[in-house]
């Protein structure tokens, strides 16, 4: 017979449950003052504490970027970044995207294209194509390809999310 | 009229989608709500001894651990805990005692105020075990394989059929024979949304309960009969749903545990699992076989034998249809099919994407190509030669087979003329190139459903049904099917689905949703236009008081004399007789089964595929693929070809990439994360092409359709190990190929 502690259990005591600290995000636009603990990521800041449920959990491992943002413009998974190392900053999530004028062009796009299937991975991968343009590496379709590997979709529906992209950026289909 | 069904429209939820509106089973507010952690067993096999909750329950904000030692009393036969899709066996019950049956068992429900908290509280509790030798390898154990047994759910699975003439004679003597054994390991869904549920606790004890589910009713049905709650006070809602792929086809066990504390604690309560606990409830079935082939010198097929042995859990019997699919697909005269299980201590396996259909048509496709080679035929040819319209299984004649087709377009829009058999012949550079082909089969099916239709007093169409939406695009479908049979424009008819209030429509599942719920859908729309139409006849002065139904046409909101469309009623002016009231129609859709029962019906597809082997390192790229599809009518082209491409995106998973490895020292998945469960990410995929062939079919559904979901992927692993053949000589009998069975 042998007895097997579970692989959880490595810590023995209870240690102090940490302080919470005062953290401003801006949200698309909107300021947020909260009081976090550092073991919030921003992911859970967004979900569970803003409601902004729009960013997705899809493995809180930084893995399957379901979870990426935008943090002063820069695309990030928020699985891997503590809410309070982001104090100050500036966020947009899929919430931001569209403004009075309608949908951003590759939201329209990925309707277009349909570029999804179950819209779970939808978000991530379209706040990550925000990304890919802004820092305009992308010159062909296998950039995109490469480029957005970063975002698991599991239904599969690549070829589209390609297609949407490409129109946004106008690029030659053909290239 | 269908100005709607048939044409691209877009997805009517796409809207909610790319603007993160669209809320999922994780995302519902509830007061007070107190957050869950699972803790799974790290044992395989045993007892669990001791569970030592004191630190976690010490910290401020734990509010309690539920284990086996807790719970309350519960529903105490197994007939409780069967779900609508229940193998034959003895259910799996959560904290039901210490048994410990596979490993990443639940063994503890954590509840804290917040999510962080829960999840430190579960690393803080210890849990001692007493472990017992357990199995886990398949490949160990095909000795003790044995016959399923039958119950309720082997009625959408038959055995396979008994053996035709005479194999062992037919098979010894034919001209040219092929025989191997074919192995896949285990593989999970993974769906991007995890799994999760949200429990709402009522003021008036009742439930609302928001879960990721295939059948918000199946949850419904467990939750009522497990807790004993009538079914009244329990909702299940479920509007949205992120992948599902087969893994939400039963109620899951985050469900038990959230409703238990839910119960417990008299409030709200979420309970999310984490992406390794994704491993811990069904997957597909590891599985072994054998396939031999024997035909003439011509290269007519005679002699089929194909063996399966699958795993399954020590609890139920989990079957899935491997072994008929040869019977079906080509004319032989000598066939013996057998399926066998082998219990192991794993959790039961659950359907995923075609469940058998891939597993099978990757061993039997890529048999019959090895003969087609042997025989000295091209294998579009060898299959032609071997067409069947016929299902000898059944010996019943196919609704309609439009494969011939399927085979002619799909080689013409690949170049499959400019092949050149001989294996290592094509090169591009420094790389091999393959072009490998298959064909693909699944079962339409069609089950009973029921649908509300409801013209609103300001003259809108809501339809509902309580079916989901995977993703598949059943919103869009729905939407489309309700305009066009009442006429409607597209933008006035609202379609919803996934609520326990809504009339029923079973699980989600099978590629049958298209013909079940659309079907049920068509007929309460046909009923409500009925009913709208008698109201119409007593309208004062009404032009239709001497017209029959047959001379009147629903068109743009209005009902019309066939013979002079300018003789019409707004729907509008109808409704508004009604004294103020919506006017509405809860309607049913039975299958035809004395007219169906005279076919074999299914939808067929040809693959080809087209893969770069790099000899060096052992790497193979899908780099052109082409699935042809006669798949009866096509109701939205964009969505149906979202599904076949998606299909094929599993395809090549299947064939190249995923896998589920069990480290047998600890009965547990290893890679149980998406770091190392390898599925394609958006650069593993290249040029991919669909094709509908025209087929028409008035036996299968009412509409014409034969579902789509698992015809993309059933033939792909096939033609891809197939094209690895073409381009390397190499014969991969073990999916997926990975660059060491290259090497």
């Amino acid at each position: 017979m042998q007895t097997t502690l579970s692989p959880e259990s490595r810590t023995s005591l209870a240690t102090p449950l940490p302080e919470k600290h005062a953290v401003k995000l801006t949200i698309n636009g909107t300021v947020h003052h909260l009081e976090l603990a550092p073991w919030t990521s921003l992911l859970d800041a967004l979900r569970e504490y803003l409601h902004l449920t729009g960013t997705k959990k899809g493995c809180d491992h930084g893995q399957c970027g379901a979870c990426t943002v935008l943090v002063d413009g820069k695309r990030i998974n928020s699985c891997l970044t503590l809410a309070v190392m982001k104090d100050g900053s500036d966020i947009t999530t899929i919430e931001g995207l569209a403004d009075e004028s309608g949908l951003h062009p590759l939201q329209t796009a990925f309707i277009e294209h349909d570029a999804y299937q179950c819209g779970y991975c939808t978000p991530g991968q379209i706040c990550s194509a925000v990304g890919l343009m802004q820092e305009g590496r992308a010159k062909t379709a296998d950039d995109i390809r490469e480029l957005m590997s970063g975002n698991i979709c599991r239904c599969g529906a690549y070829p589209h999310i390609v297609d949407a992209i490409q129109e946004v950026m106008q690029l030659d289909p053909n290239a | 009229m269908t100005p709607y069904i048939g044409k691209p429209i877009n997805r009517v939820d796409g809207v909610a989608k790319v603007t993160g509106k669209a809320k999922y089973a994780a995302e519902y507010k509830a007061a007070d709500l107190a957050h869950g952690w699972v803790i799974s067993s790290s044992i395989a096999k045993g007892k669990v001894t001791r569970i030592d909750a004191e630190a976690a329950l010490q910290l401020p904000g734990v509010i309690q651990v539920f284990s086996h030692e807790n719970r309350p009393s519960l529903a105490w036969f197994d007939m409780s805990y069967k779900d609508q899709d229940a193998p034959p066996g003895s259910p799996f019950r959560p904290l039901r005692d210490a048994t410990v049956k596979y490993s990443g068992q639940p063994v503890a429900l954590v509840v804290a105020e917040t999510l962080e908290l829960a999840r430190y509280a579960a690393s803080l509790i210890r849990i001692e075990y007493e472990e017992e030798e357990h199995e886990t390898a398949l490949e160990h154990n095909l000795h003790r394989a044995r016959e399923p047994k039958s119950g309720v759910a082997t009625l959408l699975k038959p055995p396979p059929p008994k053996p035709r003439g005479d194999f062992e004679k037919d098979f010894r003597a034919a001209a040219v024979q092929v025989s191997g054994t074919y192995v896949h390991s285990a593989e999970h869904h993974n769906p991007m949304e995890m799994f999760a549920t949200t429990v709402v606790y009522e003021k008036n004890n009742k439930l609302t309960i928001y879960d990721k589910t295939q059948g918000a009713p199946n949850s419904q049905l467990y939750v009522s009969q497990v807790f004993g709650i009538p079914f009244k006070d329990v909702r299940v809602i479920s509007p949205y749903v992120g992948g599902g792929f087969g893994a939400g086809l039963r109620p899951q066990y985050q469900l038990f545990l959230a409703v238990l504390a839910a119960r417990e604690l008299k409030r709200s309560i979420r309970v999310s699992l984490t992406r390794q606990q994704m491993f811990t409830f069904g997957h597909r079935p590891a599985c072994v076989q054998q396939v031999s082939l024997g035909a003439s010198a011509e290269g007519k097929l005679e002699a089929i034998r194909h063996d399966a042995v699958g795993e399954t859990s020590q609890f139920e019997d989990y079957t899935e249809i491997v072994v008929n699919w040869a019977g079906m697909l080509y004319p032989a005269q000598n066939v013996t099919l057998t399926y066998n299980l082998v219990p192991l201590d794993v959790y039961t396996p659950i359907d995923m994407r075609a469940p058998g259909g891939v597993t099978g048509l990757s061993a039997l496709e890529c048999a019959i190509d090895e003969l087609a080679y042997k025989a000295g035929l091209d294998p579009v040819e060898f299959r032609l030669k071997n067409y069947t319209e016929r299902d000898m299984n059944e010996d019943l004649p196919y609704s309609s087979k439009e494969l011939r087709e399927c085979f002619r377009q799909g080689a013409e829009r690949f170049g499959w003329a400019n092949r050149t058999p001989e294996p290592r012949s094509m090169r591009n550079g420094h790389t091999l190139v393959g072009w490998g082909m298959a064909t693909g089969i699944w079962e339409s099916m069609h089950m009973p459903a029921r649908a509300e239709a409801v013209l609103t007093v300001n003259g809108k169409l809501r339809v509902s049904s309580a079916t989901a939406d995977i993703g598949t695009g059943t919103y869009t479908i729905m939407t489309q099917i309700a305009a066009d049979t009442l006429g409607m424009p597209i933008e006035d008819v609202i379609f919803r689905l996934g609520d326990t209030d809504m009339p029923l429509a079973p699980i989600q599942g099978g590629s049958w949703t298209a013909a079940t719920v659309g079907s049920a859908v068509k007929v309460a729309c046909e009923d409500l236009g009925k009913k709208l139409f008698k109201m119409a006849q007593k309208m004062k002065q009404s032009p239709f008081a001497d017209v029959k139904l047959d001379e009147i046409v629903f068109e743009n909101a209005h009902i019309r004399l066939k013979a002079d469309p300018s003789v019409a009623v707004s729907l509008l002016d109808i409704v508004g007789t009604n004294g103020g009231r919506a006017v509405s129609e809860t309607s049913t859709s039975l299958p035809n089964m004395l007219e169906q029962r005279k076919y074999a019906r299914a939808v067929h597809s040809a693959v080809f595929v087209e893969v770069e082997v790099d000899e060096d390192f052992g790497t193979v790229r899908v780099t052109r693929a082409v699935t042809a599809v006669a798949g009866g009518r096509i109701l939205n082209p964009k969505t149906a070809r979202s599904q076949i491409i998606g299909g094929m995106v599993w395809g090549i998973s299947k064939g190249l990439e995923e896998e589920s490895v069990m480290d047998h020292q600890f009965g547990r998945f290893m890679n149980h994360s998406l770091a190392e469960y390898h599925v394609p990410v958006n650069a593993d995929i290249q040029d991919l092409d669909v094709i509908f062939v025209e087929e028409t079919d008035t036996i299968v559904n009412p509409l014409g359709v034969k579902g789509l979901g698992e015809i993309g992927i059933v033939g792909m692993p096939a033609a891809i190990a197939n094209a690895v053949f073409h381009a390397t000589g190499k014969r991969i009998r073990s999916l997926p190929i990975t660059l060491d069975k290259l090497l």
